[in-house]
């Protein structure tokens, strides 16, 4: 946009060569400054107008309002699980059985492709309410073995049908291409029957 | 491209000149826009409108793909969709202003354009084809604009797809078949409010491309100027950048503050607050009015009364869209070979009043149908028929102009050409200066 050519070529023939004409004698000329000066003002301005061109993308208040879900719990029973669904994304939520609990204590962390234990999975308490995303960490589709008779995988928990990925009853891998555990989303009890997600 | 003098492209950078050598990409801007591109050194500012209109369009067509992200063309939400966009969407509601508005910006750029080509000569030889080009485009804007207004879905959004989708059916015998094959029903709906919404973001591109041929048309003659004097020698020009681009720029720079105090003080100001109603097709709002762009034509549309030969209904919609196609035929009424009005002192008495016309009939287009006002919208249209059918052709003919100035060069300049010349010229020293040429 801005050229600025050669200090010493005036743009106008019978222009007063530069120097001469603004006094500094630093080879800058005043037309070079109003150059650069309106450049950035337009390049500026540019800028701003985009901004709202890329924040319209991001998402909107009424999908923000969606950001916490009450989900009523009471009605399961050790060993089900629900779907519950948060920021229209699958959350499981499962009551785990004293055999399952135990099992998944038995699990050397150190063994694991993502160290946790089910304690840090869960409240303190609450060691019996397993809360994960529905997503799995892989690329995104929704295991199974949430609902009953469905694959569970090989370590009882739930098993990914799209690539073969197999979590364990802490909602941990063990097995398969997913990087990480299922991911626990922030929650609270508001009462014992009553869980508040996000 | 235009004239002998125009400066080759020569890159500099190695990259450029390796894509010119592949892809003339580069060769085509700097013709088109950029040092190789002669223009009269005389252009006032109403030849910014020009590159003013390319910028509305192009700011049209990026916030309306960005709120077709977000807008629902259903009849049952298309309404919601756009309080979504003003309330919920990031950053929606000023995308909104700017579209909205953004329309009556580029209606009144365009219209000043018009009358910058109607005062200065720009249809006549040899730009005919680029007025009619841009003719072509004024009407794809207006298909465009009309069926914008529609999409919202609100009160009058609707009346104006049921108001205007009835002009069809005044043509005799296939009207009323027409009439409803267009909107795929028997009244506005589902079917409309989707062809619509496709077409409305079709057109756009199609002024688009309509613009590239015309901005090709306009570099085979080049730029007209002020006095309508044809350029003569390298004197006459100035290279389009920097001396072009950077007066477009300062024009822009206005453009765009005023067009800032619309959006963010006055956004409602062009707007009709019954479209924030909801569609409703059992009542029609007690005062329909179109946008102000469309005021002088709603005028004529609504001048004719009574039914002659033909019912008052066709006359009507028969002079509406006359008043434009008559446009198309400019260079055929206006015999004069003096481009610019500046030295018809007759025709530019005429020309006024033709503006003076035209601001009455808008007037008429808006205001509430009583006797006085229908009586004034038949004269002011009935006299702009006259213009253009019996005057223009008449002055045109009979008037006698004022003497021309000798060249470019001369007429601005007066006695400084030598100090005046344009860059790189006055070491050369070829050329001959204009008052010699003059003799």
């Amino acid at each position: 946009m801005a050229t600025v050519s050669d200090p010493a070529q005036p743009m106008m023939p019978g222009e007063p060569v530069a120097d001469a004409a603004d006094g500094h004698g630093d080879g800058v000329r005043r037309r070079d400054f109003i150059n650069i000066a309106a450049t950035s003002f337009a390049g500026v301005g540019a800028g701003i107008a985009v901004a709202p061109l890329l924040l319209q993308f991001a998402p909107s208040a009424d999908v923000q309002a969606l950001s916490t879900t009450e989900v009523d719990i009471s009605k399961i029973q050790a060993g089900q699980g629900i779907k519950a669904v948060w920021r229209k994304q699958p959350v499981f939520i499962r009551q785990l059985t004293p055999a399952e609990i135990a099992g998944a204590n038995q699990v050397n962390t150190g063994e694991l492709r993502d160290p946790q234990t089910l304690g840090e999975r869960t409240k303190p308490g609450k060691l019996n309410w397993l809360i994960t995303l529905g997503v799995c960490t892989h690329l995104g589709c929704v295991p199974l073995g949430i609902g009953e008779g469905e694959n569970k995988g090989e370590y009882g928990g739930y098993f990914c049908p799209c690539h073969g990925s197999h979590y364990d009853t802490a909602g941990r891998i063990r097995k398969g291409p997913a990087p990480k555990n299922l991911v626990v989303p922030e929650y609270s009890f508001t009462s014992d029957t009553v869980v508040q997600i996000g | 491209m235009s004239f002998a003098w125009a400066k080759p492209y020569e890159p500099k950078n190695p990259f450029m000149k390796w894509v010119d050598e592949r892809l003339p990409v580069p060769r085509l801007v700097y013709g088109a826009i950029g040092g190789g591109y002669p223009v009269p050194r005389n252009l006032n500012y109403f030849w910014n409108f020009g590159v003013l209109a390319g910028l509305a369009l192009m700011i049209q067509i990026i916030t309306g793909i960005v709120l077709a992200m977000h807008y629902y063309s259903y009849a049952g939400g298309a309404f919601d969709s756009v309080e979504r966009i003003m309330r919920d969407v990031s950053a929606g509601w000023v995308l909104r202003y700017v579209h909205q508005n953004g329309a009556s910006f580029f209606f009144a750029i365009v219209y000043i354009h018009i009358f910058r080509g109607l005062f200065y000569g720009s249809y006549k030889a040899p730009r005919e084809m680029v007025w009619m080009l841009g003719v072509v485009i004024y009407l794809l804007m207006m298909a465009t604009a009309f069926m914008g207004y529609v999409l919202p879905w609100g009160q009058m959004s609707y009346w104006g797809a049921q108001v205007i989708t009835g002009f069809f059916s005044a043509i005799p015998l296939v009207g009323e078949p027409l009439r409803i094959f267009l909107l795929g029903g028997y009244a506005p709906d589902q079917a409309a409010l989707t062809r619509f919404f496709s077409l409305h973001y079709l057109l756009p591109f199609v002024i688009a491309a309509v613009t590239i041929l015309k901005i090709w048309a306009l570099h085979i003659p080049g730029s007209s100027n002020p006095t309508g004097v044809d350029v003569k020698d390298e004197k006459d020009t100035l290279p389009f950048h920097p001396f072009y681009t950077a007066k477009d720029g300062f024009g822009i720079g206005v453009a765009l503050i005023i067009f800032s105090i619309f959006i963010f003080f006055l956004p409602y100001s062009l707007g009709h607050p019954d479209n924030y109603i909801e569609a409703n097709p059992l009542v029609t709002p007690a005062h329909i009015v179109p946008e102000w762009y469309f005021w002088p034509f709603y005028a004529i549309l609504r001048s004719f009364t009574v039914d002659f030969i033909i019912p008052a209904k066709l006359w009507g919609v028969l002079a509406m869209f006359s008043a434009v196609l008559l446009l198309f035929f400019l260079t055929w009424l206006d015999r004069s070979p003096i481009r610019s009005t500046s030295y018809r002192p007759v025709y530019k008495i005429f020309f006024w009043i033709l503006v003076a016309d035209v601001m009455v009939l808008g007037y008429c287009g808006q205001a509430h149908i009583t006797p006085l006002n229908v009586a004034l919208g038949q004269v002011a249209s009935a006299y702009y028929f006259l213009h253009f059918l019996i005057i223009l052709p008449l002055v045109s003919k009979f008037e006698k102009p004022l003497p021309l100035p000798n060249s470019i060069t001369e007429s601005v300049l007066h006695g400084e050409d030598k100090e005046s010349a344009p860059f790189g010229l006055a070491t050369t020293g070829g050329a001959t200066t204009a008052p010699a040429a003059a003799e």
